[in-house]
């Protein structure tokens, strides 16, 4: 079987095919009854999302400070006294050297 | 699709209203091209209740993001490109179909097949020949089934087909490579199921 004159001859069936344009009666009816209903539920979506975002904003707070109140509190002395001593080394020499 | 007459408005007119709050001009518009979008609703779905579904989705769509369109091109472009995009996102979600296969072919599509091993220049029962598309069709995947329908059924060039799907223009061509390929190995599928 030629599978490529079988495609062409599928395609070209497919494209003498019409194009259906029926519409179901009042559809239009239907359409904007949906519409006009749809604002209320289009704000109860908007308030669902912005709570869900709030929610996952809070949760990585959370976290960040659950994180933060583990780390041991001598660490950031030792890093506050390293940064005292870089900025003070300078002082220190002309001081040494005096 | 009903053509607008001179009486009525255009579709910015009617737009803009829609826009400063007045929903009831939104109903013409929506006559105007229902009958537009039905017909290519009905190119990607099979059952009457989808396509209706796909086509109430789409106008819900248009009058979410009608604030969207610029007016630089016209209504009916917009328009279908959110329809195409509608279409694409219900084939991704209803894959069910894709597992079909070709033992279960009527009475018609095996005669037509028939006739074409025979003969492969004869061409009657074009409904035959159309049945088995569709079938083909079906079995193919989401971007595959709208390459093949935009480019080789409605022979759509792929600048068009990208700015109707919001694919890069090398996206669509590696696309349409795929779907061709695609394509063939369901053809090579029936011809093994059916005569070997």
């Amino acid at each position: 079987m030629n599978l490529d004159t079988l495609q062409n001859k599928l395609i070209s069936a497919a494209r003498r095919l019409p194009s259906d344009e029926r519409v179901p009666l009042a559809f239009e009816k239907r359409v904007m009854a949906h519409l006009t209903s749809a604002p209320r539920a289009g704000e109860l979506q908007w308030w669902g999302r912005a709570l869900w975002y709030g929610a996952g904003a809070c949760a990585a707070v959370a976290l960040a400070m659950s994180v933060w109140s583990f780390v041991p509190a001598d660490s950031a002395d030792g890093l506050s006294d390293q940064l005292e001593q870089t900025v003070l080394a300078s002082a220190n020499e002309a001081a040494d050297i005096w | 699709m009903s053509e607008p007459t001179s009486h009525d408005p255009p579709d910015l007119v009617l737009i803009a209203a829609v826009l400063r709050g007045e929903i009831a001009r939104f109903e013409p518009i929506v006559a105007r091209y229902s009958p537009r979008i039905f017909a290519t609703a009905r190119r990607y779905a099979r059952l009457e209740s989808e396509v209706e579904d796909i086509v109430q989705e789409v106008w819900s769509k248009a009058y979410e993001k009608l604030g969207t369109f610029r007016g630089d091109a016209p209504f009916e472009h917009w328009l279908m490109r959110l329809a195409v995009r509608t279409c694409y996102d219900f084939l991704r979600g209803h894959q069910r179909n894709r597992e079909r296969n070709f033992t279960d072919l009527s009475e018609r599509e095996d005669d037509w097949l028939e006739r074409f091993v025979a003969d492969p220049s004869s061409s009657d029962d074009a409904d035959a020949a159309r049945q088995l598309i569709q079938r083909l069709l079906e079995m193919l995947s989401p971007p595959a089934r709208l390459i093949i329908q935009l480019l080789e059924i409605e022979e759509r060039s792929v600048k068009e087909i990208a700015q109707l799907t919001g694919w890069s223009v090398p996206l669509v061509k590696v696309r349409a490579f795929r779907a061709r390929a695609e394509m063939k190995k369901c053809l090579a599928r029936l011809a093994r199921e059916k005569y070997l």
